[in-house]
C-alpha cells in the first residue's frame, strides 16, 4: 500500500466524520405528534415511574429533591427519577428525540413560545379543566407568560423578580441613607461611590453600567424606562419604543462619568464568578447591583455578614410612575409530549405549582417568589426584610416580562449584539442602531414561519 | 457475491452518511423547529444566510482567522518542538512526556485552567508581567486578545501533533541526510529537500485535520467565553454565552448550534451545515492538489 493510499484513508476518516456531524440535524426530531390528554376522570391514585428534568444544581437541586421526596411520600406508588443540571436546550433536544421527559422544568419564560407552539410541552387545558384548577390563583402577568397563543402548555413554578441590591456600609460611608429611585440618582451615587487605585484603575465601583456584567441585561433594565420588545403581531417594537434610546443614552453617559469603557472593561475582567462567594457585590467590590431575589439566599449562604438592602430598580426621568415595578421571569413546568405516564406527570406538575406547602417549601429553600396566591400570603413563608422587596415588586402593577416569541430569546440576543457595540463606542447613532435591530428581528421572525 | 460482501458497509454509508446528508440538504429548504414537521420555504434560509443573518459575517471571519492563524501556528509549533526533541541528547523521554501531557487534559478542563492562568486580575501570568513592569493584556476578556489567547491555548496542547511529527522525523532515512551533506547541502536545504518531502503525508494529515477542526471549532472558545464572563448560563443553555467578549470568539460552528437550538431555526442551521460541508470539501480538495507538488515523486 503506497503512502498516498495511507494518506487518502487518513483524510477520508475525518471527512466522513465531518459529514456524519453534518448529518446530525437530520437524525433529530420531525415528530410533531399529538401529546397526551387527560382521562375523563381523575384517577384515584397515580403510580409508576416518571422522569423529572430540571436545571438546578448543588444546594438548589437539594431543595428540589426535598419537595420531590414529599411528593413521593404523598404518592407512594410513584417513583420520580430526577435528572438535575439539564438546561433548556438539552431538554428540548431530548423531547424532540423521543425521550420520555415526563416533567420538564424550564428556566426561562422565553422558552414558552417554542415549547407551546412546537407541541414539545403538551396542552394542559384538559387536565386543568378536569381537576378544576383555579388559574385565578396565579397573578395576571405570570398567567400571561406561561401560555402562548392561547395554548397553556406550562404552569408556573416560582418566579424570579429583579431589583437593586445596595451595600449599606458603602452607601453610609458615602453619606447616603437611602437607595436611588431614579436613574439620575443612581448615576450620581455610582460616581460618588466609585474609588480608584493609584494607577487609575477602579478599586470599588458604585454601579456597573456595562451590559453583560452578571445580571445586567436589556430585559432586566427595560422596566426602568418602559422599553418594549415586540408588537402584537410578533414583529419588533424596539425601534419605535422610546424607552430604549433613553436607557442606552443614560448608560453611555454613566460609562463616560466612570472613566470610560476601557476602564470599566478592565474592572469587569477581574470579576468573581457570579454564583460563587467571589461575586463582586458579595465581596464589596461593587456597591450597587441589579440581581434577582435568589441572591438573598446566596448572600445568606456565602456572605452572611454583608450589610445590604434591596429596592426596586430605579426608573428614568418621566417614568416615576413605574417605580416599584420591575422585571419578572420564572420557572415553568410542563409535560413532555413523549410522556409515558402523563397522569403521574400531571400529578407532580400540579403538586409543585398549586400545593401551598410545596410552594412555600420551595420558596423558603430557593428564595424565589411563589406563583400561587395562597402561598404568597402563607404565614409559613420565611420573608427577611430584603426578600420582602421582591414580593412587593411582584405585586406591583408595573411588573413586566419579556414576551414569548417563536424565535425564543433570539430577539433579545439580536439587540444585545448591537448594544455591545454601542457601549464600547463602536456605534454612536442609537436611533439608526435600533432601526437596524428592528430589521434583524423581523427577518428572524419571518424566517421562523 | 461482491455486493454481498460490500452490503454491510454500503448499508452503513446509506444510513449514517447519505441519508443524513440528503435530509440536511432537504431541511435547508424548509422552516423546521425540531418538533413539528418541516414546512417547505424554498430559498428563504439561503437568502437569510447570504444577506439576513447579522452574525454570520463575524462568525465566518472569526473561523477563517482560526484556520489561517491557529492551524499554521500549531503545525509549525509542533514541528519545531518535535525537531528539538530529536536533537535532545539527555532526558528526551522526560521532555516528550512533558510536552505531550497537556494533550491528555480534557479540552474543557484545560481551557478553564488557561483562563484562570491568564486572568487579568489574579492570574499568575499577569502578576509576573506586572512584576516585570509590563501591563498585561485582558487576554480572554479583551476583544483584541481573545483569539490570540485561544491560539496560545492551542499551542499548549500541541502534544498530539508533536508525537506524530516526532515519529515522522525519526523515520527519515539517515542516508538521505548523509547524501545531501556530501552534495554540500546546508541545514536549511536539508530540511527543505530531505525532511519536508519525507514528511509530506504526515504534514498533509496534520493540516487537513487541523483545518477541519478549526472549521468546527467550538468547545474551547465556548468554555473560555463562559468562564471569562464569570457567568453561568443557568438553565438557558450553552448558546446564551457564546462569542464573548463582543462577538470576538463566535465561530461558525457555534453560530450554527445557536441558530439550531437557541433560536429554533433548524432549517436555517441545516443550510449553514451544507455550506460548511461544501467549504470543507473544497478546501481538502485544493490542499490535496497543492501538496502533490511537494511529494518525493514530483520532486524527483
Amino acid at each position: 500500500m503506497s503512502p498516498r493510499t495511507h494518506l487518502r484513508r487518513a483524510v477520508a476518516a475525518p471527512a466522513v466524520a465531518a459529514l456524519a456531524a453534518l448529518g446530525l440535524a437530520a437524525c433529530s426530531g420531525g415528530g410533531g405528534t399529538e401529546g397526551p390528554t387527560a382521562a375523563s376522570s381523575a384517577p384515584e391514585t397515580v403510580s409508576g415511574t416518571i422522569q423529572f428534568w430540571h436545571f438546578f444544581t448543588d444546594r438548589e437541586a437539594g431543595v428540589i429533591q426535598s419537595v420531590v421526596d414529599d411528593f413521593q411520600a404523598a404518592n407512594p406508588g410513584v417513583k420520580v427519577e430526577v435528572k438535575s443540571g439539564q438546561d433548556d436546550q438539552k431538554m428540548r433536544q431530548a423531547i424532540s428525540a423521543g425521550q420520555p421527559v415526563d416533567v420538564g422544568l424550564s428556566y426561562s419564560t422565553d422558552q414558552v413560545g417554542p415549547l407551546c407552539s412546537s407541541g414539545d410541552f403538551v396542552d394542559l387545558s384538559s387536565y386543568i379543566t378536569r381537576d378544576g384548577v383555579d388559574l385565578n390563583q396565579i397573578p395576571d402577568t405570570v398567567r400571561g407568560y406561561t401560555e402562548f397563543a392561547g395554548t397553556r402548555c406550562t404552569m408556573p413554578a416560582l418566579a424570579d423578580v429583579y431589583g437593586l441590591y445596595y451595600n449599606k456600609t458603602l452607601l453610609s460611608a458615602a453619606g447616603y441613607t437611602d437607595p436611588p429611585k431614579t436613574l439620575d440618582e443612581l448615576a450620581d451615587m455610582a460616581v460618588k461611590l466609585t474609588t480608584f487605585a493609584a494607577d487609575g484603575s477602579i478599586e470599588t465601583l458604585g454601579f456597573m453600567p456595562l451590559l453583560g456584567y452578571y445580571e445586567n441585561s436589556e430585559a432586566h433594565w427595560a422596566p426602568a424606562t418602559g422599553a418594549t420588545w415586540l408588537n402584537e403581531d410578533g414583529t419588533s417594537a424596539v425601534g419605535s419604543s422610546a424607552g430604549w434610546a433613553e436607557l442606552l443614552t443614560w448608560q453611555k453617559g454613566l460609562i463616560e462619568k466612570l472613566g470610560g469603557y476601557d476602564k470599566l472593561s478592565a474592572f469587569q475582567a477581574t470579576l468573581g464568578e457570579e454564583f460563587s462567594a467571589e461575586n463582586d457585590f458579595q465581596t464589596g467590590r461593587v456597591a450597587m447591583n441589579i440581581d434577582g431575589e435568589y441572591r438573598t439566599a446566596f448572600i445568606a449562604d456565602q456572605a452572611p455578614d454583608l450589610d445590604y438592602g434591596t429596592a426596586p430598580i430605579p426608573v428614568g426621568t418621566g417614568h416615576e410612575d413605574l417605580y416599584g415595578g420591575g422585571y419578572v421571569t420564572g420557572n415553568i413546568l410542563g409535560i413532555g409530549k413523549g410522556s409515558t405516564n402523563p397522569e403521574a406527570a400531571w400529578a407532580l406538575v400540579k403538586y409543585l405549582t398549586t400545593d401551598v406547602g410545596a410552594q412555600v417549601k420551595l420558596t423558603n429553600g430557593l428564595k424565589n417568589v411563589p406563583t400561587w396566591k395562597d402561598a404568597l400570603t402563607s404565614s409559613d413563608l420565611d420573608v427577611p426584610e430584603q426578600f420582602q422587596t421582591f414580593l412587593d415588586v411582584f405585586g406591583n402593577p408595573h411588573l413586566v416580562t419579556t414576551p414569548p416569541s417563536k424565535i425564543g430569546a433570539e430577539y433579545q440576543t439580536i439587540l444585545n449584539t448591537h448594544t455591545q457595540d454601542w457601549q464600547s463606542g463602536k456605534v454612536t447613532d442609537v436611533q439608526a442602531m435600533l432601526k437596524q435591530v428592528d430589521q434583524e428581528i423581523d427577518a428572524a421572525v419571518q424566517l421562523a414561519g | 457475491m461482491a455486493f454481498a460482501f460490500l452490503a454491510p458497509s454500503l448499508l452503513g454509508m446509506l444510513v449514517f452518511f447519505v441519508f443524513p446528508l440528503a435530509m440536511t440538504v432537504y431541511y435547508s429548504f424548509t422552516a423546521f423547529d425540531l418538533s413539528n414537521p418541516p414546512k417547505w420555504n424554498a430559498f428563504a434560509n439561503w437568502r437569510y444566510l447570504v444577506g439576513g443573518d447579522p452574525l454570520i459575517g463575524q462568525a465566518t471571519l472569526n473561523t477563517v482567522w482560526f484556520v489561517v492563524v491557529l492551524v499554521p501556528v500549531r503545525t509549525a509549533g509542533a514541528l519545531f518542538v518535535a525537531w528539538v526533541l530529536t536533537r535532545a541528547r539527555r532526558g528526551a523521554g522526560l521532555l516528550r512526556t512533558l510536552y505531550y501531557m497537556p494533550a491528555l487534559v480534557p479540552p474543557v478542563a484545560s481551557t478553564i485552567a488557561f483562563v484562570f492562568l491568564l486572568n487579568p486580575g489574579s492570574g499568575p501570568v499577569n502578576t509576573l508581567l506586572a512584576a516585570l513592569g509590563i501591563d498585561g493584556p485582558g487576554w480572554f476578556t479583551s476583544e483584541t486578545w481573545a483569539k490570540p489567547s485561544l491560539t496560545l491555548l492551542g499551542l499548549w496542547v500541541l502534544g498530539d501533533l508533536m508525537v506524530i511529527f516526532l515519529a515522522a522525523l525519526l523515520d527519515v532515512p539517515a542516508e538521505q541526510y548523509e547524501a545531501a551533506e556530501l552534495d554540500g547541502a546546508n541545514a536549511a536545504q536539508r530540511f527543505r529537500y530531505v525532511t519536508i518531502p519525507n514528511m509530506v503525508p504526515v504534514l498533509l494529515f496534520a493540516v487537513i485535520t487541523g483545518i477541519i477542526g478549526a472549521l468546527q471549532y467550538f468547545t474551547e472558545p465556548a468554555v473560555a467565553s463562559a468562564t471569562a464572563q464569570g457567568r453561568a448560563p443557568v438553565g438557558q443553555g450553552a448558546s446564551s454565552l457564546l462569542g464573548w467578549p463582543g462577538q470576538a470568539t463566535l465561530t461558525y460552528g457555534q453560530l450554527l448550534y445557536s441558530r439550531a437550538f437557541g433560536s429554533n431555526l433548524l432549517g436555517y442551521a441545516s443550510a449553514m451545515a451544507v455550506v460548511l460541508f461544501v467549504v470543507t470539501a473544497v478546501v481538502i480538495a485544493v490542499l490535496l492538489r497543492r501538496f502533490r507538488a511537494f511529494t518525493p515523486e514530483v520532486a524527483s
